[in-house]
């Protein structure tokens, strides 16, 4: 074979091999989508909303846990998003150029990737060991903790994106540098912050390893904040390694429930974030 | 001259004070970021003391587990982290460099924004859905198809052949290390991606115009460039890897020992501490897998931190996806 030929084979050899690395990404992501469409849509029924998790053999629902999920979220991000928030306001006005902001950008790109199951277990030495006991309120501020970092974020990248102009503007008309950032430049910023929240919530969600040894989990309802909560993951955590049917049921129908509404919540996020980068480069 | 409006000095001084208020808090919630990251380190280090205390250094060296006799070594779970995380590797950074050749040279424009977000999405399912899907779909295909004809071609070799000895379990490091490599395939192919779109267009103008392939531009001009990013980017996935802990917890198989077969079940750092953590009683047994705990903070944060600073050149908002 000529030299020329060896290379363009090369070529195409290589180029082919790329396709069918994408198409290997793809095939998981499709193979696990449509495992847990496949078992889970079994137990998709109304009782699954309106039922507590049942005791192995009977029939039941995962209301507590989703309301669980759903308290222990909802709590999570109003402690780690306006915290992060106003973290990520400081990195991207007062402290711009400051020597500090580096290292907190660092640390905060470090906790970004940092393990959820060291985050539990600090919470664990921090909080429940001094109540005594697993508490829903110790799950949510594993969670917030997760969801800060995320907030950090979203919020300093998004406060970059407001033009330069518009702050001028309002300093030039006298305005305190807290006036400027409340009043012009979180309105302008206002749905990607909306957007670097949801992606924290979606992070935050499907989150089980910071729940094991914090929130733990509850057979009933229980809407007490100190008490031991019931939670979707650590539900299909149990459920899943159980030897029971119903259970296992259960937590293939857990599962498609909270893989959906992560799924859906990132795409949307995804969809605000290039609407808005398309917006900002015209 | 009553058009200016007077300054009113009761206004002006609520103005400062508000100003003071929000920028000291702005400035308290970033040092807490600091303060998080401190508090961290010191919790762990405190939680561990009594195990390191009481087996010194030879926590790290022994592989024996037994809350009954309250001896623990932290050998085993450090031995099934780095292994099934050196595996996740191997097997992700193929893959993801192709993705990302795929995404930056060769898919139509039309393409690339989806495939792009269906390979992101890969990052935003779940651990724990890995973890039963690992668990009931591919743990038993590998044990049917996959394990019998690895213990069958490449059992009898000479050195890598004890790799792949024994029964085929189904769950085990193998399992938990392709589970993984699919779980940090997006963080690398991401991150490659945004490196390789880096390179200056007339760079690889260049090299075309020198009567240079595809893959040649890629292999001798994009690479090169985009080498730091690179391996910043597969730092990142193995920081990922080392400290993942659902998925693992289901397919590995929960043992404490050092099998020298990749098909046998094994533990890693975070499977131990999520099955046994809640159950653990006893002040030397809790405290020993805090140790652990305290091992794996050492270790990511280490691999995470060079990561973060191999990237630290990098345009950030390039690097939003992750």
């Amino acid at each position: 074979m000529s030299r020329r030929a060896i290379r363009k084979l090369t070529n195409v050899l290589a180029l082919a091999l790329s396709g069918v690395a994408t198409a290997i990404g793809l095939f998981f992501l499709g193979a696990i989508l449509w495992t847990l469409i496949r078992n889970g849509i079994a137990g998709m029924s109304t009782t699954l909303f309106t039922a507590m998790t049942p005791p192995p053999g009977s029939s039941g629902g995962l209301l507590n846990a989703i309301y669980g999920s759903v308290v222990m979220t909802l709590i999570g991000i109003l402690i780690g998003g306006p915290i992060g928030m106003l973290a990520g306001t400081y990195l991207a006005e007062y402290g711009r150029a400051a020597r500090i902001s580096t290292l907190i950008r660092f640390v905060n790109d470090v906790l970004l990737s940092a393990p959820s199951i060291i985050i539990g277990l600090f919470v664990y030495e921090l909080l429940v060991i001094r109540m005594g006991h697993f508490s829903a309120i110790a799950g949510a501020v594993a969670l917030a903790i997760i969801a800060m970092p995320v907030t950090v974020r979203t919020t300093e990248d998004m406060l970059n994106l407001v033009p330069q102009g518009m702050k001028d503007a309002s300093t030039a008309m006298g305005a305190y540098p807290w006036r400027t950032i409340t009043s012009v430049i979180y309105p302008a910023a206002r749905s990607g912050m909306l957007t670097g929240l949801l992606l924290a919530v979606a992070r935050i969600s499907g989150e089980t390893a910071p729940l094991l040894f914090t929130a733990l989990n509850n057979q009933f309802w229980s809407s007490n904040l100190a008490a031991p909560m019931a939670n979707l993951p650590v539900v299909i955590f149990q459920f899943a390694l159980s030897p029971y049917p119903n259970w296992q049921q259960l937590a293939w129908s857990g599962a498609l429930l909270i893989t959906l509404s992560i799924l859906i919540l990132s795409i949307t996020a995804r969809l605000v974030v290039s609407s808005l980068n398309a917006g900002g480069r015209n | 001259m009553n058009t200016v409006a007077a300054i009113d000095p009761h206004h002006a001084a609520g103005q400062r004070l508000r100003e003071r208020v929000f920028r000291g808090a702005t400035l308290a919630a970033a040092l807490l970021v600091l303060l998080l990251l401190g508090g961290v380190a010191v919790t762990l280090l405190a939680g561990a003391w009594p195990a390191f205390a009481h087996f010194k250094f030879s926590f790290l060296t022994r592989e024996i587990w037994n809350p009954v006799t309250d001896q623990f070594g932290a050998l085993a779970p450090i031995y099934g982290t780095l292994v099934t995380s050196l595996l996740a590797l191997l097997l992700a950074i193929p893959v993801s460099f192709g993705i990302a050749i795929f995404l930056t040279e060769l898919a139509p424009v039309w393409l690339k924004r989806p495939v792009g977000v269906a390979i992101e999405l890969l990052a935003a399912v779940p651990s724990i859905i890995y973890g039963i899907w690992g668990l009931f779909v591919l743990a038993p295909i590998l044990q049917r198809h996959v394990q019998p004809w690895l213990i069958e071609v490449l059992g009898p070799l000479p050195v890598i052949g004890r790799l792949f000895q024994g029964p085929p379990f189904g769950i085990g490091v193998l399992t938990a290390g392709l589970v993984l490599a699919i779980m940090i395939i997006p963080f690398i192919s991401a991150v490659t991606r945004d490196v390789f779109e880096t390179v200056p267009d007339v760079l690889k103008e260049s090299a075309y115009g020198l009567g240079a392939t595809t893959w040649e531009v890629i292999w001798q001009v994009v690479v090169p460039y985009a080498r730091t990013g690179m391996i910043g980017g597969i730092m990142l996935g193995l920081g990922r890897a080392l400290g993942e802990t659902m998925a693992v917890t289901f397919v590995i198989g929960n043992a404490h020992r050092i099998g020298s077969s990749l098909l046998a079940p094994g533990t890693t750092i975070s499977a131990s501490i999520a099955n046994e953590f809640a159950e653990a009683v006893g002040d030397l047994y809790t405290s020993s897998l805090v140790a652990l705990g305290a091992l794996l903070f050492l270790i990511t944060f280490s691999v995470i931190a060079i990561a973060r600073l191999m990237l630290l050149r990098l345009d950030r908002k390039a690097l939003s996806s992750v």
